[in-house]
């Protein structure tokens, strides 16, 4: 089972080559091949959310991604987020508000709510609920996770 | 201080935590995330069985597959002898440890370790295990708890003996421990009562269900010294268990604690270090292993199913004059269930005079229980806290009245005996009594039926050891070290007492989690006691530093010590004229006068204060499908003091969200033949965005006396109210008594027919 395959994608604006075995997920291509350890790895089944990528601007699980599969396209993760040393709105809202405790979640989250406020940047707090319920969080109920990226829509609104 | 009067400056503040940009950029370091050059990774070979006898382990197969490195069995172990050691909230037996790392003649549940293997891939060593021939002979498996207490059941450690029984007996047996407290007379206070109420419960097993599967690296040097990186609560506690399952010095082993994704108890104990330390050791190269989901639900420590039986009785007053309850808690494959944390917490918050409780600790062919947030606790409260809702309602007094009645306070004598120090339990009832949820009417739903239910909770919280430094950095700012995995925020409330004590601004304290050998002993993160004892050690090792700098002040000034005074970050002297000088300014010259300042700390602390929740719930019931959900949720909790209030609100919504998962969804689902069905996120339903409100908190600060500060823990005691206040709400909204967890739609179903 080696039989490496050589993929290009661009990763958070840059573009990057790799080999990797047609077994390996987009998930552990990120982490252990590119040394991209902010998406984490919860379940391997899709059902934690703690991987969250943005793949060609749709949001996915990249466990349940082939890392061959994303040849050609984009990919966007948490690393990508920050624009240089100035956090996104919704980084800066979750630590004002403690939206994370272990903050093993968080980089799904992140980028869930990222892929949320870019298609609907003036969500209800049910709209909000619906987006991230794809992802799993133990430690903190929700409720200032919540809170954060209904406040981080309303700063990106000017409100 | 006194702690009523003091105006905190930074205590009770919300500064942003000092590890938060490291976590929402993706850069903290968890576990799985290490990496050193030439890394071998490592899998588990697991039993497909629930119980039977391992004949033989054919592994030359494996062995012979490309890239393998290693493949270790029990046979690589030490050979240990029983016996019990203290290790922070549950006590722990070497033997029994090292028989659950990797499974000697028997494996006693589906998912007992088997053995494991090194390769140079994840992916080869998936492929390793798979070759391992074991031949098994399978053997009946028993894995209800009142089954396994049976004369006839099958046996799963043949060796043990009940401890603590009445009649000594050398029979073989699955009871592994049984315990009585009990005081007053039983028979009168039912004789007296006017309202008696009995019922049974059955509550199943539940996961911890952190996110983050558990981890290990670990790098064996030929001098014999090991590195192990995890993602653990304890540091020194994964140190000294490794030590004693493999029969090494502690001192050979260094565990540098990685970022933790989640542990609520569940990583207290150890599963992959001690197997990365041995593949370590046989391949002379580091090994990770990193579980998967279906593992962790496997072959982790989920805590106990149980059943319970609840008898109380109380007068037309509103007084509870009996109360007789027997539990018997599954521990899972080997000793350990926290049943008697069950015994001592249920009806704790309660002054009952004639009491009678038994609990029973039974093993059964499912993982070796663990710690789980309040262990034992929330499983009780599902009894006791619904049979006095019943109570309350047949003799028509409000259940927040009734349990005003009742209400311990200080100098009320627990279930065990002592008596209480200031607590704030009839606080948070009155709070709730109170508060905007309560006093509202219930929502009017279409096609659903609405109720609203309360329940209380306790919980003990733990003391135990640890150490802390506080130094000063030449700028006058302050790092702060401490041994204590930052599971939810300790960082920041550590930081927030030394900043308090030094004058400082939360932001000019640099807090520091360090791995064994870099600070004192310090025990796990558990027991809700990080900021409580951690804190209090911050506490002290700061006013060391304190100390310190009046004496470099005083060399300045050529004074005395005593004669210079430190406050809000200024040193001045009282007895030379009116000098004084800020911290930064005295940080700058502490080379002239007498050197580096470190202060420091280790303690035990005794002055534990408890902790009570009550809270208050609204659910809608849909009687076609019997699903249930939580509309409205309000807790109320006596939190000694809020160090960083964010943080205590998101212990107490994240322990409800947990607390509801298990009330509704949470359950392990084993089939005919011992499998268990649900081991995925898929099928073990954990609560989602979509499944909870909002979650209002209100933080009640009665001071603990027994903390400088006031701190009491506040991580635990709000999972244990969920369950039952959520089971009160539905007999409210459907008239069903609900006896069994989880409330999920199939059985809210059934109960609603067999009503009607």
């Amino acid at each position: 089972m080696s039989g490496k395959v050589q993929v290009e994608i661009t990763l958070n604006g840059e573009s990057v080559e790799f080999l990797c075995e047609p077994r390996q997920s987009l998930l552990e291509v990120l982490r252990d091949v590119l040394g991209f350890t902010g998406s984490k790895e919860g379940c391997l089944t899709g059902d934690c959310g703690a991987c969250s990528v943005v793949l060609d601007g749709r949001l996915v699980c990249s466990c349940l991604v082939f890392g061959p599969e994303a040849n050609g396209k984009t990919v966007e993760t948490v690393e990508g987020m920050a624009k240089g040393a100035t956090l996104h709105p919704l980084q800066q809202k979750f630590l004002e508000h403690a939206a994370l405790q272990c903050g093993i979640c968080t980089p799904g989250f992140l980028v869930s709510a990222k892929v949320l406020l870019d298609k609907n940047p003036n969500p209800t707090e049910h709209e909000v609920r619906y987006a991230l319920a794809g992802n799993l969080c133990r430690c903190t109920g929700y409720d200032k996770i919540v809170r954060a990226v209904l406040d981080a829509a309303a700063v990106m609104q000017g409100r | 201080m006194d702690v009523q009067e003091h105006k905190f400056k930074v205590i009770g503040t919300r500064p942003i935590r000092h590890d938060g940009v490291d976590k929402v950029t993706g850069r903290a370091h968890y576990g799985a995330d290490i990496s050193l050059p030439g890394m071998l990774h490592g899998k588990v070979l697991r039993s497909p069985h629930a119980h039977a006898r391992i004949k033989s382990i054919d592994a030359s197969a494996a062995l012979a597959l490309p890239g393998v490195k290693a493949v270790i069995t029990s046979a690589d172990f030490p050979k240990l002898q029983s016996g019990v050691v203290p290790m922070g909230e549950l006590p722990m037996n070497p033997l029994y440890m090292s028989m659950n790392l990797l499974a000697q003649d028997k494996v006693l549940y589906d998912g007992h370790a088997v053995a494991a293997v090194a390769a140079t891939s994840p992916h080869i060593a998936e492929e390793a295990i798979k070759l391992i021939k074991v031949d098994y002979e399978v053997l009946p498996h028993v894995q209800d708890v009142v089954a396994a207490m049976k004369d006839d059941a099958p046996i799963l450690l043949s060796e043990l003996r009940t401890s603590g029984a009445p009649e000594k007996s050398d029979k073989p047996t699955n009871t592994a421990s049984q315990l009585r407290f009990a005081r007053g007379d039983l028979e009168a206070g039912f004789k007296a009562a006017d309202v008696i109420v009995e019922r049974e419960f059955d509550t199943a097993m539940v996961h911890q269900g952190y996110i983050e599967p558990h981890n290990a690296v670990a790098q064996y040097n030929a001098n014999g010294q090991t590195t192990i990186w995890t993602s653990t609560q304890g540091a020194f506690t994964a140190r000294d268990q490794c030590a004693l399952v493999l029969n090494i010095p502690a001192g050979s082993i260094k565990v540098v604690p990685a970022e933790i994704g989640g542990g609520f108890g569940g990583k207290i104990g150890i599963y992959l270090e001690p197997l990365a330390l041995l593949l370590s050791k046989k391949t002379g190269k580091p090994v990770k292993l990193v579980m998967s989901r279906g593992e962790v639900l496997r072959a982790t420590g989920p805590t106990s199913g149980s059943h319970i039986r609840v008898k109380m009785g109380a007068n037309k007053a509103g007084k509870i004059t009996a109360a007789q309850i027997w539990m018997a808690y599954e521990a899972g494959a080997f000793p350990g269930a926290p049943v008697g944390a069950g015994c001592m917490t249920t009806i704790a918050p309660y002054d009952v005079e004639n009491l009678q409780i038994d609990g029973f600790d039974v093993l059964v062919n499912k993982p070796k229980t663990a710690a789980y947030r309040a262990p034992g606790s929330t499983n009780a409260a599902m009894g006791s806290e619904t049979v006095i809702d019943e109570l309350a309602e047949k003799l028509g007094i409000d259940p927040l009245e009734f349990r005003r009645i009742n209400g311990a306070k200080e100098g009320t004598a627990q279930p065990a005996g002592p008596k209480f120090p200031r607590i704030g339990y009839l606080e948070t009832v009155e709070a709730i009594k109170n508060s905007p949820h309560y006093k509202s009417p219930l929502p009017k739903m279409d096609g659903r039926v609405v109720g609203r239910g309360v329940a209380s909770g306790f919980w003990f919280n733990a003391g135990f050891q640890s150490s802390a430094t506080v130094s000063i950095n030449s700028d006058g700012t302050a790092n702060v070290v401490t041994g204590s995995t930052d599971i939810g925020g300790s960082r920041a409330s550590c930081a927030m007492i030394a900043a308090e004590v030094l004058g400082l601004k939360a932001e000019e304290v640099h807090p520091v989690v360090a791995d064994t050998e870099s600070i004192g002993h310090t025990d796990m993160t558990g027991g809700s006691r990080v900021t409580f004892a951690t804190g209090y050690a911050v506490y002290d090792a700061a006013q060391d530093a304190v100390n310190m700098l009046k004496q470099r002040a005083a060399t300045l000034w050529k004074v005395k010590p005593e004669d210079v005074v430190f406050q809000d970050g200024v040193v001045s002297c009282t007895t030379n004229g009116n000098e004084s000088m800020t911290l930064k300014e005295l940080a700058a010259k502490l080379p002239r006068a007498g050197g580096p300042v470190q202060g420091k700390a280790s303690v035990n602390p005794r002055g534990v204060g408890p902790a009570f929740a009550t809270h208050v719930v609204d659910v809608a019931v849909d009687p076609e499908t019997g699903k249930v959900d939580v509309l409205r949720y309000t807790a109320a909790q006596d939190v000694g003091k809020a160090v960083h209030p964010s943080y205590v609100e998101g212990q107490i919504q994240g322990a409800v969200t947990q607390g509801t998962g298990w009330a509704l969804n949470e359950e392990y689902y084993y089939d005919d033949k011992g499998t268990l069905r649900n081991s995925g996120f898929l099928d073990y339903r954990m609560p989602t965005t979509l499944d909870m409100p909002m979650i209002e908190t209100i933080l009640i600060e009665v001071p603990n006396p027994g903390h400088p500060i006031g701190i009491r823990g506040v991580g635990e005691v709000p999972i244990v109210p969920p369950p039952a206040a959520i089971a009160n709400a539905i007999h409210q909204a459907v008239g069903v008594r609900m006896d069994t967890l989880p409330m999920s739609p199939p059985k809210v179903c059934k109960a609603i027919a067999e009503k009607q």
